[in-house]
């Protein structure tokens, strides 16, 4: 055992094997030292390597090898911004569109023409709207509104910039803000990628899915992944079907992105290729013929 | 003009503009000339310390630990002219840049680490570095620099480039400047002190070695 005033001297090979690169990564990434030595002559000198030649390669490989297995490891933690950056997202929409509520309400008793919505808001507080509405307080209420708009617009870029590198499959099957949506539905990409894909089909319908359980309503055939195109492109009849294979494509592509992070493009061609097949179908088959095929 | 260019750095012609080059893999889509590639000095403080001239005394081939290496545009043109380099920079993001821009260089050494604590690394990073390139753009970068001057050889150099607006954005860039130089001088003697106007607003560029 090394004590601690050992250990503070120690340099990131000391206690490794040569060949040993998995050691080094952790040495390279939890080691610490009170203070630099020089390690290319100590490593030398203990025989760890023949060379500091041979010792700078080897650092080489080891930190270049510790920093990639870090970069990755501390980039899965945005999953969490992005859950915070929807969810302010939406609250900024929703407040937007409340507000924008009150204020065509308030504006209608002014001017009989007084528009609705986000938009007359922004036109309002551009001071564009050509009739008397002077009032300094309707004004700075439209102000707020289209700041409120404005905010989460910003948001909902930096989501869609965000979200391909935390998710790079989800993000291609779904769009962005989709995929950012069920990342923050299941709490975390690692959250998302645990849950079986029957879950993941119903996220974000947890209201129609408490209903059916207490025996009040059919069980819903999709949550969230309804705005998915896919989805909402086919008829009616075959919904199921569609959201059933959205649902089971989205969660490998989130195992794949938490699990490897690397992109595989054949996820994207295999769903196109599912759901037209499944679009193809005369809507009055059985629409569940295809069974739980999808629920890999 | 008597201009001390370290060894490896050459002034040469791109498309009729003499400028800055390094020998190594291109690696943010600077122009090159065969193994030459531009260093771009107003993406990159210190390449515009080198474009104005001030006296780094880097020679080239010495041991270089890099602070704020952010996606590896600067550092990798330290790596093609310098020896062993240590380059440091804490966010994740841009370290995947950095990663390729090591994949050619094999003295180049990333390290995803925090320039407020040195023990992180100090067991990887060597003592008696030649010099110590420090560009963090964060608040308290004269308190980094004294920090890390720990692993800085007693005659090696500090080439420092400190961003006002990083300090305090509602304050005089000068008066930011003065404080920065007033805490450096704790630990170390400023040789040279130059605004880097002409390639970056609100920049100052320092060279000191320790005292
Ligand atoms: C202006 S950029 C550096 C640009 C780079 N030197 C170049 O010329 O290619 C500043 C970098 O310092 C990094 N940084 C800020 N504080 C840091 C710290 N405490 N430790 C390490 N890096 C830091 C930032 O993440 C950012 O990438």
């Amino acid at each position: 055992m090394t004590d601690e005033t050992e250990t503070a001297k120690a340099g990131w090979f000391s206690d490794l094997d040569s060949g040993d690169l998995e050691a080094a990564e952790d040495a390279i990434t939890e080691g610490e030292a009170k203070a630099p030595r020089e390690w290319p002559a100590i490593a030398v000198e203990s025989g760890y390597t023949d060379s500091r030649d041979e010792y700078y390669d080897r650092l080489h490989e080891a930190t270049m090898t510790a920093t990639r297995a870090e970069v990755r490891e501390r980039e899965r933690a945005d999953d969490q911004q992005l859950v915070h950056a929807i969810r302010a997202m939406d609250d900024c929409s929703r407040t937007a569109n409340e507000l924008a509520e009150r204020l065509a309400e308030w504006a209608g008793t002014v001017d009989p023409d007084a528009g609705t919505g986000v938009e007359y808001a922004r036109t309002l507080a551009r001071g564009e709207s050509e009739d008397g509405l002077e009032e300094p307080a309707i004004r700075s209420l439209a102000e707020r509104v289209a700041g409120l708009a404005d905010e989460a617009d910003e948001l909902r870029e930096f989501v869609e910039r965000q979200t391909p590198a935390v998710a790079p499959n989800l993000s291609a099957l779904a769009e962005p803000v989709l995929a950012a949506r069920l990342i923050s539905l299941a709490g975390g990409l690692e959250e998302l990628a645990k849950k079986p894909s029957g879950t993941v089909q119903v996220l974000g319908a947890e209201d129609a899915l408490f209903a059916h359980l207490r025996g009040h309503a059919p069980s819903p055939k999709h949550g969230i992944i309804y705005t998915h195109d896919a989805v909402r492109g086919t008829h009616p009849e075959n919904r199921g079907s569609a959201a059933r294979a959205v649902a089971g494509k989205l969660s490998i592509a989130a195992r794949v992105d938490h699990y490897s992070g690397e992109l595989k493009p054949e996820l994207e061609a295999e769903l196109t290729e599912r759901i037209e097949t499944i679009q193809a179908r005369t809507t009055d088959e059985d629409v569940d013929s295809d069974g739980g095929a999808d629920d890999e | 003009m008597s201009e001390q260019l370290p060894e490896g750095v050459q002034r040469r012609e791109f498309d009729g503009t003499e400028r800055l080059a390094t020998r190594g893999e291109p690696v943010y889509g600077e122009p090159t000339d065969g193994e030459w590639r531009a260093w771009n000095p107003h993406r990159s403080k210190l390449g515009a310390m080198l474009e104005l001239g001030m006296d780094t005394a880097l020679s080239g081939g010495e041991t270089v630990l890099y602070l704020g290496a952010a996606s590896g545009t600067t550092v990798s043109h330290v790596a093609d002219f310098a020896g062993p380099t240590y380059a440091v920079e804490f966010a994740p993001r841009p370290v995947r840049d950095l990663l390729s821009a090591a994949e050619s260089r094999e003295r180049l050494f990333p390290l995803l680490k925090d320039a407020r604590k040195p023990a992180t690394y100090a067991h990887v990073v060597e003592s008696d570095v030649d010099v110590l390139v420090q560009d963090v753009a964060t608040r308290g970068q004269a308190r980094v620099a004294l920090e890390n001057r720990q692993f800085l050889a007693d005659d090696g150099r500090l080439l420092l480039a400190v961003k006002a607006r990083s300090e305090d954005v509602t304050r005089e860039p000068e008066t930011v400047f003065e404080d920065v130089r007033e805490e450096l001088s704790e630990g170390y003697e400023v040789l040279e002190a130059r605004r880097l106007e002409e390639y970056h607003a609100d920049h100052l560029g320092i060279v000191a070695r320790p005292r």
